[in-house]
């Protein structure tokens, strides 16, 4: 394969098409008004067929996916994806239905709303869940909203902040100021963990709410966690957890039984839908018993003669936050994850997710500085500090990574962390490619020392070189252009 | 238990805790509090084999109605259109699909440069300069063009028709209370938003105007007049739109809005209950470094080659955390994919030919069914694939029945407009059949009686 690929619309040869449409069947019997009528058509391609195909096959060929390799990119919880699950999320009866069809027409996909409910909340220990949000930061702001809506209720709608470590992930903030909250960020301890002195400083009247990733984003377990809930509760605040790590405490811990009030999931993280090349996801929110009245609207409900419906009579809900019932697609597969696995199983995915990464940590931790010692969960950071000496940066280590086939780890974050390498390599990899994986960082680790230019360099085998993203923000090319 | 998903074999576990230094599993767990660890096991239905999962899904499926083996005129913001078959077969490729954001762009070429496609195609469609890689669905597409507007004018309120879908005005009323908007909404009038009553409403207050497209019940709104009305006082136009119909309908780009959204299912999405779906989100140049979402740009390597990347990014949650644009983060990149083969499948001319097959179905269908006693045509203005009639009996009722005759009837209006109860908005895409259409008017013909 060459560097250059031609995009779609220079492939476009006027005449040429790809569609089969049937001749219209039916009389003309008006004629749209000149005034609404498109003049000029848009610039869409014009392909055969086998143009297409062989346009989008080269393009897949320029990507990497999990099974093209390992792929372990930390707090992303790149895991296999099951090929079943794509199958039966295309069964007509799944994929070729309508939101607002009548209730009694779509009883199974009620049913499977309604159930993949009760798993969620029994997984987190949490009493209620919706499945309307689309993504992990969605979530986030549907669990404000709620914490929002669950203050207000008792006359305490003044507490307007959230505290976030300086730990976590750049959605909690951003969600927060997009539900209406200011953000107090706290700073971590030595040990990696919530500095529970300064969170105590923080704590107050104003308080609305505590988010934490537990594990946190280096792979640590929060071990304070049931006072940090006692002090934030004790505050009169809430506490939100951030699911983004849960492929670590699958039937080991539930957040609910750690004091955690709201609960997001990523299901495209911890229960393998596919990401997509970014999306769909989907992040259903679980909440105690205190805030199921605000949950978002609609609801999955079971009647008692065995019959499912959609409960819209939520007088305290918050509203909608997503159209009709969440990524239904994206449910499926999940669901079909859960009754794959069953208890057992997922309880087997955290322990392998927490014996993989200690495994790499314990193997790499001679050849890159380790700043957090001790234990980790499913990811671990390591910092490439020593290897900076040499003029070798982790942004050189993750392209010289490239190299060998493997997506590098998630670089330069968490941003407490200098030249931070965040590494999760899931519970679906083998030994071998774990050791595959160490065996290159160990190599390049040398690199850097004996022939640093070679890692500077990298990548040296991918088809186009490191690009210019400075070039790309200043003069902006987000489309093309007909010459 | 052994599991197909899970390689580890006990000399793989037994060598690897030897390595970190413990003597089991549960070593690893030990600082986790005691008074927090899950005893005993989830109540989870045990779990499936491969074929019995498959056996299971069938059931739940075969529970469903599906448009495999019903007429479906059930339309309002989801479309039953045809899906070529090429789309399923691109976006199986797990090179695609099992991928996440292209953060590596030197391994990621592929999505990058198919998402580039992407939004020079959703510009050209909306005739506006520039498009992001995709939203979570039109709706919150909707709710972000408002967080937007409120953000460049500094102003609060937002005006938005009542001919906008009831769930996206549903979602912006809900994230309202975030940021503290003003939501009011303007009446309609013979199935298009009142422009003397918008006249009034709009005033330097005013952040963005919303307005939709062919609109929810299908018609056309004047788009003309609203332009002028929404810049009088230096508010934007907020336009949410079919892409469907923009093969045939001048796009709002050249009306002059200032935001083009919408939900890319109708190219080639299906409806899967409602979702994953694929919103849309285009704007001006004006507005370009505001835009919510990921965005993909053209560079070179180092070698002089063309290559894509995520660029903007200052825009973006995890740069710039609590200050910026948006919190998205993931966005719909599959079935922004979907949508890209579609419309290269289709093409420039098959675009067109589509919206206009859409457009006379609908039109006959609505001919034909106003012959029928107890069918009533309530609004005159032009509409594109979908219309609105009253009926002597009951929504309800009829679309039960409906269902004898292996028809799914329209969508009941009167449960999110009060006034329009016994009111049906029927969608007619390029997928109904002339006797399709005919055996809706028979079916009407005899329940109706």
């Amino acid at each position: 394969m060459k560097a250059h690929k031609a995009l779609i619309f220079e492939l476009s040869r006027t005449g040429r098409i790809a569609h089969s449409l049937p001749v219209l069947d039916v009389p003309e019997v008006e004629a749209l008004p000149k005034e609404y009528t498109r003049e000029e058509a848009a610039d869409l391609p014009e392909v055969s067929e086998l143009d297409l195909m062989r346009h989008y096959t080269e393009l897949s060929r320029r990507n990497h996916g999990v099974d093209n390799g390992f792929y372990p990119l930390g707090s992303c919880t790149m895991k296999y994806n099951p090929k079943v699950h794509e199958d039966v999320a295309k069964l007509s009866g799944l994929a070729k239905i309508h939101p607002y069809q009548a209730e009694e027409t779509v009883q199974g996909a009620l049913q499977l709303l309604f159930e993949l409910q009760q798993d969620l909340a029994e997984i987190t220990g949490m009493d209620g869940v919706t499945l309307q949000s689309a993504a992990g930061a969605q979530g986030e702001w549907t669990g404000l909203m709620m914490i929002k809506a669950y203050h207000q209720s008792r006359g305490e709608g003044l507490r307007n902040k959230v505290i976030v470590p300086d730990s976590a992930h750049g959605t909690n903030p951003a969600s927060a100021t997009v539900a209406g909250f200011e953000t107090i960020t706290i700073p971590s301890n030595e040990k990696g963990l919530v500095d529970v002195a300064a969170l105590q400083e923080v704590l107050g009247e104003d308080t609305a709410a505590l988010m934490l990733t537990n594990p946190n984003t280096l792979g640590l377990f929060e071990e304070e966690i049931v006072e940090i809930a006692r002090l934030v509760h004790e505050a009169g605040g809430l506490l939100y957890y951030d699911g983004a790590n849960a492929n670590a405490i699958l039937g080991i811990a539930r957040p609910g039984d750690m004091g955690f009030d709201v609960v997001h999931l990523n299901l495209h993280k911890t229960f393998t839908t596919p990401h997509g090349g970014g999306g769909p996801g989907a992040g259903p929110v679980g909440v105690k018993k205190e805030l199921v009245p605000f949950l978002p609207k609609p609801l999955a409900a079971r009647r008692e003669d065995g019959t499912y419906y959609l409960e819209t009579n939520l007088p305290d809900s918050i509203g909608r936050v997503k159209g009709f019932y969440g990524n239904f697609g994206i449910l499926v597969r999940a669901f079909a994850y859960i009754r794959t696995m069953g208890a057992v199983g997922l309880r087997q995915v955290s322990e392998n997710a927490v014996l993989n990464a200690n495994y790499m940590k314990a193997r790499l931790k001679d050849y890159y500085d380790l700043p957090f010692a001790g234990v980790c969960k499913h990811e671990f950071v390591l910092s490439g500090n020593r290897q900076k000496k040499s003029g070798v940066r982790t942004l050189d280590i993750a392209k010289r990574l490239l190299d060998f086939g493997v997506h590098p780890p998630t670089i330069y974050f968490p941003l407490i962390v200098e030249e931070c390498l965040m590494i999760e390599p899931t519970e679906t990899e083998s030994k071998e490619t774990l050791d595959h994986f160490i065996d290159t960082m160990i190599q390049i680790a040398k690199e850097a020392e004996e022939t640093p230019e070679i890692v500077q360099e990298a990548p040296h085998h991918t088809l186009v070189k490191r690009l210019d993203e400075v070039l790309a923000a200043r003069k902006p090319k987000l489309r093309w252009i007909r010459n | 238990m052994k599991q197909r998903y899970l390689p580890m074999t006990e000399k793989d576990r037994t060598e690897m805790l030897a390595t970190i230094g413990v003597d089991t599993v549960e070593d690893l767990f030990h600082e986790i509090p005691a008074s927090v660890r899950f005893q005993g096991e989830m109540k989870i239905p045990a779990p499936m084999a491969e074929s019995t999962l498959v056996r299971h899904m069938r059931q739940l499926a075969s529970k469903n109605i599906s448009t495999n083996t019903h007429a479906s005129f059930l339309g309002a913001g989801v479309y039953d259109h045809h899906i070529p078959s090429v789309v399923g077969h691109v976006i199986s490729r797990s090179e695609f699909y099992t991928a996440y954001t292209p953060y590596q762009p030197e391994i990621s070429q592929g999505e990058l440069q198919a998402i580039f496609e992407f939004q020079t195609m959703i510009a050209e469609l909306t005739g506006m300069d520039v498009a992001n890689s995709s939203m979570y669905d039109g709706p919150t597409a909707l709710a972000e063009a408002a967080n937007l507007a409120s953000g460049v004018t500094k102003r609060k309120q937002i005006l938005i028709s009542r001919t906008v879908h009831p769930e996206a005005r549903e979602i912006l009323q809900t994230s309202s209370h975030g940021l503290g908007l003003e939501i009011i909404e303007i009446p309609y009038k013979d199935g298009i938003t009142d422009i003397s009553a918008l006249e009034e409403l709009v005033s330097s207050q005013t952040a963005a105007v919303i307005v939709q497209s062919p609109n929810f019940f299908g018609h056309l709104e004047d788009l003309t007049a609203m332009e002028k009305l929404a810049h009088r006082d230096k508010s934007l136009l907020v336009v949410s739109s079919n892409p469907n119909s923009l093969g045939m309908l001048k796009p709002p780009g050249q009306y002059g809005a200032d935001i083009v959204v919408g939900d890319a299912q109708p190219l080639g999405i299906s409806a899967s209950f409602g979702g994953p779906h694929c919103g849309f989100f285009a704007t001006t140049k004006a507005l370009m470094r505001r835009i919510p979402g990921r965005i993909v740009g053209e560079t070179v390597d180092e070698d002089g080659n063309r290559g894509f990347v995520l660029t903007l990014q200052a825009r973006e949650q995890h740069i710039r955390r609590d200050k910026a644009t948006s919190n998205i983060c993931s966005n719909q990149a599959l079935n922004a994919l979907a949508a890209s083969v579609y419309m290269s499948a289709m093409g420039k001319e098959g675009m067109q030919e589509v919206a206009r097959q859409n457009f006379h179905k609908a039109h006959y269908a609505r001919q034909e069914l106003s012959k029928i006693d107890g069918v009533e045509v309530v609004f005159s203005t032009p509409f594109y694939n979908e219309f609105v009639v009253q009926l002597s009996k009951p929504i309800k009722e009829i679309n039960h029945k409906l269902l004898s005759y292996g028809i799914i009837g329209g969508y009941d209006l009167g449960t999110s407009y009060p006034e329009l109860a016994d009111h049906m908005l029927l969608a007619v895409t390029e997928e109904r059949t002339k006797e399709d259409i005919a055996a809706l008017c028979q079916a009407l013909e005899e329940l109706l009686v």
